[in-house]
């Protein structure tokens, strides 16, 4: 893995905007006066008559976004994960998923890596308030390679689509010839002894996690999750039928995110131990993002005691 | 001038230095904006709250909330300064374990009334504590401090019509107006001017006066500012980053912490302004 290219998803994010608003005229952007921290800054600078701020208005932001839809515009609205999921919530279901309409949100600032400004700002939520709308896409790049193709197909997309962006710069992972679909879950490395499936952040985190297990003997398979919704339950069950064991891995509450669908899943389709590694229901607290980490259970070292646990429960049957 | 406006002078001033040490220790936070309000809280703990920072659930006290949350250094500051909690707490701020968040938390901090950052949410929850205290004919004011920024979230207006609705004369909001957010001026991002007219029409008392003045705080938060059956809204025109000139309208200090070095520069401005006021009788004005 060596010298690492740090860049967080949002700025990647900002980026695409631009090379997006050169190739298509629908595209429109709207901010609730944080482009400067989502990167929407970049685009308002070059495309200043497609760019609105909305001052500190959210909920106003997203069902605005929605009615540009309906002129056939293609909005991308962002703001931080916990006002643009949270706070606007009831406008994304109605105004964007039950309309079904054209509307991207694209959301900085997700999971706890916000670090110092604590937990009024962070969010640990996002994935399972996106999740639960009908109609809606659920995405969680994990990596700025990921998220730049990630907001081209969503702009491709007829429908809602979530993007979850983060604060913190990480390694780029993937280089250009990632081929990144919609839908479609991607096995970064192949193994028997357990699946790993993770987003976002964490599919870092569990590229280091299989290391750390691969000194243990142990051949883990990682599934890149980039998808929540709709499930790659193809690609899923594939690896899990081979591994019989999975731990899931996101930077998300254990609850309603991505360990959660993958639960769905396999009670109704194959079941089998199922480790989540999360936020355990609480709420952080200010701190450097690495240190929150660790304290909140989201290292690679906890990815590692997971799959040891979910590999002890195959072994034993499938029970604890 | 008179000895307990030189006081709140100093006090202010004080609630300044700290500011900029608990921030330059953090290395983030939001300096522009917790510099701005110093003189309204120097005023409100200081001189117009009735609170006891020995117990700070005593019944009857007066209540402060911070809606513009991320001012919080400004309110930690005034605090200790009052003796809520011990001085060298404050260089736990944003720190892993500190009581100190990098938003205030109601539950960690000792005097803070409520959990803050989301803007607007304090507002409204004021005006339950408002609510509340009229229920039990509890006698205590309560304050609450908005950002102009803050004002274009929709749950400021939806909390104005209620506020006057139950005629809530015990609630008192000030409005730390120095026009600037985080993507620029408020007048270009999102005008929320004529403001004073805007609640005026949800049926309150409006008051306008210079943020920055101490003899003009005190005169606006005194109860005899108070109208029958109507809320109050003070609007302070301030100056973002009030106190360290390279910080003075200047939007990129919104929500950054100075280095070692601009701190230090920052440090010898603000301990000049303290020493000048402690040193003679007749600072500034
Ligand atoms: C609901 C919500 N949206 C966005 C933010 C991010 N944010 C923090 S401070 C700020 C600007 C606040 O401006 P203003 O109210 O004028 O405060 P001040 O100038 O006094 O710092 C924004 C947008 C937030 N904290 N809460
Ligand atoms: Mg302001």
């Amino acid at each position: 893995m060596g010298e690492q290219i740090l860049k967080s998803t949002r700025r990647a994010y900002g980026e695409a905007l631009v090379e997006l608003g050169e190739r298509n005229e629908r595209i429109v952007v709207l901010d609730a006066d944080l482009s400067k921290s989502t990167y929407t800054n970049l685009f308002a600078k070059k495309f200043p008559n497609r760019f609105f701020n909305m001052g500190i208005s959210e909920c106003k932001m997203i069902s605005c976004a929605a009615g540009l839809a309906t002129t056939g515009k293609i909005p991308f609205a962002s703001s931080f994960a916990v006002f643009a999921a949270g706070r606007a919530w009831e406008m994304v279901r109605l105004s964007v998923g039950y309309t079904n309409l054209n509307v991207k949100i694209a959301a900085s600032h997700a999971g706890i890596s916000v670090g110092e400004d604590g937990p009024t700002h962070h969010c640990a939520e996002d994935i399972a308030l996106m999740r639960v709308i009908p109609n809606m896409t659920v995405l969680v790049p994990a990596d700025a390679t990921e998220t730049k193709k990630a907001v081209f197909a969503s702009a491709e997309w007829q429908g809602p689509v979530y993007i979850r962006l983060g604060r913190p710069d990480i390694p780029i992972i993937f280089d250009d010839s990632y081929d990144f679909q919609i839908g479609k879950a991607y096995v970064l490395k192949e193994g028997k002894d357990v699946s790993i499936l993770a987003c976002g952040l964490m599919v870092w985190q569990a590229l280091q996690a299989l290391e750390l297990l691969e000194k243990e003997g142990i051949e883990a398979e990682l599934v890149n999750v980039s998808t929540i919704k709709p499930l790659d339950e193809e690609t899923i069950l594939r690896s899990l039928s081979k591994t019989r064991c999975a731990v899931s891995a996101e930077e998300h509450n254990i609850i309603g995110g991505l360990g959660s669908a993958v639960a769905e899943l396999i009670t109704e389709k194959l079941p089998i131990p199922l480790e989540r590694v999360g936020v355990k229901d609480r709420f952080a607290e200010s701190g450097p993002w690495k240190e929150l980490l660790k304290k909140y259970g989201l290292t690679p070292e906890d990815i590692k005691q997971a799959a040891l646990r979910a590999i002890e429960r195959k072994e034993k049957g499938g029970l604890k | 001038m008179n000895e307990k406006v030189k006081e709140l002078q100093i006090i202010a001033t004080q609630i300044r230095i700290d500011i900029i040490q608990m921030l330059v220790q953090a290395g983030s936070g939001h300096s522009g904006g917790s510099l701005s309000c110093a003189d309204i809280l120097a005023c409100l703990y200081f001189s117009i709250m009735r609170h006891n920072p020995k117990d700070p659930h005593w019944k009857e006290r007066d209540r402060f909330i911070l809606s513009k949350g991320h001012a919080c250094p400004a309110l930690y500051a005034a605090l200790a300064e009052a003796g809520y909690f011990k001085k060298e707490e404050l260089l736990t701020l944003r720190k892993l374990n500190s009581i100190l968040q990098g938003h205030p938390d109601m539950n960690k901090t000792p005097g803070v009334e409520f959990s803050s950052g989301s803007l607007g949410q304090g507002f409204a929850a004021a005006f339950g504590m408002a609510l509340g205290y009229k229920l039990d004919k509890n006698p205590g004011r309560i304050f609450v401090l908005l950002g102009d920024g803050e004002c274009q979230e929709g749950i400021v207006w939806e909390t104005a019509m209620g506020a006057s609705h139950y005629g809530l004369d015990n609630l008192t909001a000030i409005l730390d107006y120095n026009n600037l957010q985080i993507d620029g001026k408020v007048s270009e991002i999102m005008e929320i001017a004529p403001i004073a007219e805007k609640f005026r029409a949800f049926g309150w008392t409006t008051y306008e006066i210079d943020g920055h003045d101490i003899e003009q705080i005190l005169w606006a938060l005194s109860p005899e500012r108070i109208v029958e059956g109507k809320p109050t809204m003070v609007i302070a025109r301030t100056v973002k980053g009030k106190g360290v000139s390279f910080m003075e309208n200047e939007v990129d200090w919104h929500g950054k912490a100075p280095s070692p070095q601009e701190a230090e520069r920052a440090l010898a401005e603000l301990y000049k302004q303290l020493e000048e006021l402690k040193g003679n009788g007749r600072a500034d004005s």
